[in-house]
């Protein structure tokens, strides 16, 4: 018989059993074997074998998360100190479902095991829970229902997902139902792209819903903000994503796949200019946007209608950064950041430019 | 609340896909507020055509995302 997989579960207060809010300030304590969910587990995957669950209080957690994260991290490495035997080579974490201090503390546990212990950790957390945004990229989480009427499901594939983990298989999100890492990995597959392409046509043209490889980004929507009242006395600032920059490019930002954003200062300056300012984009010919810059960024025109009194006035720092193959993800950072600043510095309205 | 912005930018179906609310058509992708072929003064015009437009985007309630494309009377 195979050795089975010493495995380490964690919960929180209330399916822990020791009991509901009046306990959320408990700090973490071990006991050897499972408890609550995780007798299901042991239930249902002969091949795991529950050394010991770890409880602590979801307050106790949420309140100084990195603190009681490390003191997780120290339970265990003692543990390991002490029994020779001792050697987890899986931590499975929840199932959290929807609960925000319960999931956030499942995978920032799962994470700090995984990097700091060397264990392989998987954690089962509903779509929405506010967890899967922060910890999708470093933590395998399995989907959950939004609450606990999933239990089994969820504990039977956070198992198997696990296992998979240790025994180092590829974990893919459409078939073992997790969340996707957000990551693309390179595969070997069984025909050629034409041959594929080819084949979901066919499968499309006779009625059936083919399934893309490469699921295209959602965007997010947001409602339009209300009109800027009086031009004639509201800041504007100029952001623009066509990567005119200072000369010399003094932040470095890349010309493809820009890691960040620059502010840079517009004072003193009645136009952009060939000698002062360039174009560091690299998906178009930047000839004319180094030629003339206000061609991508309009300094000349922003100043003369600040000198005619038609916009109150212009920021003095403007923002820069360059969309060419920039992901999603990125985009929207910079554009919140950027955001956050003009209104910090009291901006009322953006004309934002995009090659 | 939010900060309303104008999107100058040369492919607008992107701007639609991306989510811009306040969308105004430039001239071309390396220039996208400007001309090369123009003269000076005639390049400038439209530079500020197309940024007025951004103006009169700003200034205006939508509900929805619209692309400002309508030309602008000139006072």
């Amino acid at each position: 018989m195979p050795e089975k997989i010493q495995t380490i579960h964690y919960v929180n207060q209330f399916f822990g059993g020791l009991g509901g809010e009046d306990q959320a300030g408990v700090a973490p304590q071990w006991y050897d074997g499972p408890k609550g969910p995780g007798q299901l587990i042991a239930g249902m995957a002969p091949d795991i074998e529950i050394i010991g669950t770890i409880v602590a209080g979801d307050n106790y957690m949420a309140e100084n998360l990195d603190a009681a994260v490390a003191e997780i991290v120290g339970l265990i490495e003692a543990k390991r100190t002490v029994a020779a035997d001792f050697k987890p080579k899986l931590l499975l974490a929840g199932p959290a479902f929807n609960a925000g201090r319960y999931g956030m503390a499942c995978a920032a546990v799962c994470q700090a095991v995984q990097a700091r212990l060397g264990i392989h950790a998987a954690t089962a957390l509903h779509e929405e829970n506010p967890a899967v945004e922060i910890y999708r990229r470093p933590v395998t989480i399995v989907r959950a229902s939004s609450d606990v009427m999933g239990m089994r499901d969820a504990a039977t594939n956070m198992a198997r997902v696990g296992l998979k983990l240790v025994a180092g298989a590829a974990i893919v999100p459409t078939e073992d139902n997790t969340i996707s890492h957000g990551l693309r990995q390179n595969y070997f597959a069984d025909a050629p792209g034409a041959q594929r392409a080819i084949d979901m046509l066919l499968r499309k043209v006779s009625g059936a819903t083919p399934e893309t490889e490469y699921a295209m980004p959602v965007f997010g929507r947001v409602p339009p903000a209300p009109a800027v009242k009086n031009m004639a006395q509201a800041t504007l600032a100029l952001v623009t994503s066509g990567g005119i920059v200072p000369r010399g490019n003094p932040d470095r930002i890349e010309s493809a796949n820009a890691s960040k954003f620059g502010a840079y200062s517009l004072q003193g300056l009645d136009r952009l200019s060939g000698e002062t300012h360039q174009s560091v984009h690299g998906g178009y010919d930047p000839t004319y946007a180094n030629e003339d810059p206000n061609r991508v960024l309009p300094l000349d025109v922003m100043r003369d209608l600040e000198r005619e009194g038609r916009i109150g006035k212009l920021s003095e720092t403007y923002y820069a950064t360059v969309g060419n193959a920039t992901s999603v993800e990125r985009a929207q950072r910079y554009g919140q950041n950027i955001a956050a600043e003009l209104v910090n510095v009291g901006v009322q309205a953006v004309i934002l430019t995009s090659t | 609340m939010g900060l309303p912005t104008a999107h100058i930018c040369s492919i607008v179906p992107i701007s639609k896909t991306v989510g811009a609310n306040r969308i105004i058509p430039s001239i071309a992708i390396p220039h996208p507020l400007g001309d090369p072929d123009k003269s000076p003064d005639e390049e400038k015009a439209i530079r500020r055509r197309l940024v007025e437009q951004a103006l009169a985007a700003l200034g205006t309630d939508i509900s929805d995302q619209h692309v400002f494309d309508e030309p602008i009377s000139s006072d």
